[in-house]
């Protein structure tokens, strides 16, 4: 489950997949907007990994 | 003391703010009180019990600083998206928080370390790897410091007040509370500085574009702005995408290595707390990306600032009535208070453990303990107020540069032992040296920018230097700890012969 953790880093690091003002939302250049939709996305990731750890910790008990 | 730009209802609103902040500081000690805070549990790490809550306050308080505040709004404005790196930044951030600090915590909690030399001392026995943490955190973080004064210097400004007498007030105020209450006084501070931020960035971003005509329009007068100006931009050059990548990553991984944010891990109930908050914290790094902006509203606004860093208080100034620009002034000082607190606390509790326990005198009793830090909170906060009052300003600025580069430096001792044994201390110590040195070196010869142009094979690529220094850092420690094993080995058979 750890692996979903990588994701954030794929996504942000990668300049070139998001270096564009197209498509705009709400005024703001895709590169804007696609960085600050990472920080939701990046925390259920996280969210869904804490769960599933909880879960196997309950299970082992 | 009074300039033009005074403002009587900005004044009274931030006067008003900042004495109740102070009086929360001094009552602080009695908060959650515990039996004595004569014990650096108590007082360096508020008795190691803080919950979620407490925790997401503490550490977003002090690891979104004032200087956050005031500085990534100026790189934005000033050199447009490549500015904007601090959200990848405060993004990735998490899942390295989330992996690595419920770890360390717990390694922590069952020695009663207090610093991260104590978990490297406890965990490789080296007095020399412990020295070499210890003394990288302590100098990583005064520069830190002192740009938190820098941000306290701007706002005071921007109230139309001269003179550093204000200044040298508010700290030595800040020095007395953290002297008496420890670790308390931030934590319960950071409440009201965690609101106030809030309800400051909310409303700017909601009122400030409708006053501009939509967030399309800021967009489009930054755009116009830069190209004027014949520099930056709202999207990144080619050749800024590295730079961009390499500072969000190398930041990212330094950030939770520095003492001020570790105190906050370390201050934590338990290890699920640390968890939560990697899933809850991102919410300030949300409040960021919209700081960052004001960059652009300031085009937007035609707001003509002095220099690139009252960018925010001019923007404010122009667009707000006197009463909530005092607010948010008032917000910022604040919020340079929480985390000032926090490095000084986070760098006399590694004075005291790993230099005066381990040098000066091994036997010194937890009340000992607590009082050499408390003493030591103090000088450190002097300091940083003599280097702001009599050294230029670029000077902090470099220094806190070089100190992102070092602390980066550490993470490999810090880190590795948690999840594998292989390496070993003069492995690591070996190199933490070239890191830190080589990377200096680097980073002085390039005119203290934190950039360094590599030439691989007739292509130039440009990345953070303390990323580079981080690399030679990790295969110098691999390639001396395979040596060293190979000694290892040969040696029983030397002993046998002999």
């Amino acid at each position: 489950m750890y692996v979903l953790l990588l994701l954030p880093f794929i996504g942000l690091l990668f300049i070139p997949f998001f270096n564009m003002s197209e498509p705009s939302l709400l005024g703001f250049p895709f590169f804007y907007w696609y960085q600050i939709a990472w920080v939701p996305v990046s925390s259920l990731l996280t969210w869904i990994v804490w769960r599933a750890a909880r879960g196997g910790v309950r299970h082992d008990q | 003391m009074i300039n033009d730009r005074f403002e009587p209802a900005a004044f009274v609103v931030f006067l008003l703010l900042f004495i109740v902040v102070s009086v929360m500081g001094f009552v602080a000690a009695k908060w959650r009180k515990p039996k004595t805070l004569a014990h650096l549990d108590e007082w360096g790490l508020g008795g190691r019990q803080f919950g979620t809550w407490i925790t997401w306050f503490l550490v977003g308080g002090d690891f979104y600083t004032a200087y956050t505040v005031i500085a990534v709004p100026a790189v934005v404005y000033s050199v447009g998206a490549y500015g904007f790196f601090a959200l990848p930044y405060t993004i990735l951030v998490y899942p390295i928080v989330f992996t690595i600090m419920p770890k360390l915590w717990a390694v922590a909690a069952r020695a009663g370390h207090v610093t991260a030399a104590d978990v490297v001392h406890g965990h490789y026995g080296s007095r020399a790897l412990e020295l070499a943490v210890a003394i990288t955190g302590v100098l990583a973080t005064m520069p830190y410091i002192a740009l938190q004064l820098i941000g306290m210097e701007v706002v005071i400004k921007a109230l139309g007040l001269n003179g550093e007498i204000p200044l040298i007030a508010a700290f030595l105020i800040l020095a007395f509370y953290t002297y008496a209450a420890g670790l308390r006084a931030p934590a319960l501070i950071a409440f009201v500085k965690d609101i106030m931020i809030y309800i400051v960035v909310i409303v700017a971003v909601a009122i400030i574009p409708i006053k501009l005509g939509g967030y399309g329009a800021v967009f489009a007068a930054a755009e116009a702005g830069f190209k004027a100006k014949g520099a930056g931009g709202i999207l990144l050059a080619p050749a800024q995408f590295w730079p961009y990548a390499t500072l969000a990553l190398g930041s990212a991984m330094a950030a939770f290595m520095y003492p001020h944010t570790l105190t906050g891990i370390f201050a934590s109930a338990s290890g699920e707390t640390i968890r939560k908050n990697a899933i809850l914290l991102p919410a300030y790094t949300l409040l960021l990306g919209l700081i960052a902006l004001l960059g652009y509203m300031a085009y937007a606004a035609g707001v003509k600032p002095a220099t690139a860093n009252e960018v925010v208080p001019d923007l404010f100034r122009a667009l707000f009535p006197g009463w909530f620009a005092g607010f948010a002034f008032a917000a910022i000082a604040i919020g340079a208070l929480v985390p000032a607190a926090v490095m000084s606390i986070g760098a006399s509790n590694l004075f005291t453990r790993n230099f005066w326990k381990a040098y000066v005198n091994p036997q010194v009793t937890p009340a000992g303990e607590a009082q050499v830090a408390k003493i030591t909170s103090l000088l450190v906060k002097i300091g940083a107020l003599l280097v702001i009052l009599f050294l230029p300003t670029q000077f902090a600025l470099d220094l806190q540069l070089l100190g992102g580069l070092w602390i980066l430096q550490t993470f490999p001792s810090v880190v590795f032992g948690l999840f594998t044994g292989w390496f070993r201390a003069p492995a690591l110590l070996a190199g933490w040296a070239v890191g830190f040195f080589g990377g200096s070196y680097l980073a002085w010869t390039d005119g203290l920018k934190p950039l360094h142009t590599l030439v691989i094979g007739g292509a130039t690529t440009t990345v953070y230097v303390g990323l580079l220094a981080l690399v030679a850092n990790i295969v110098v420690a691999a390639v001396v700890n395979l040596v060293l094993m190979g000694k290892m080995a040969e040696a029983p058979t030397s002993i046998k012969g002999s």
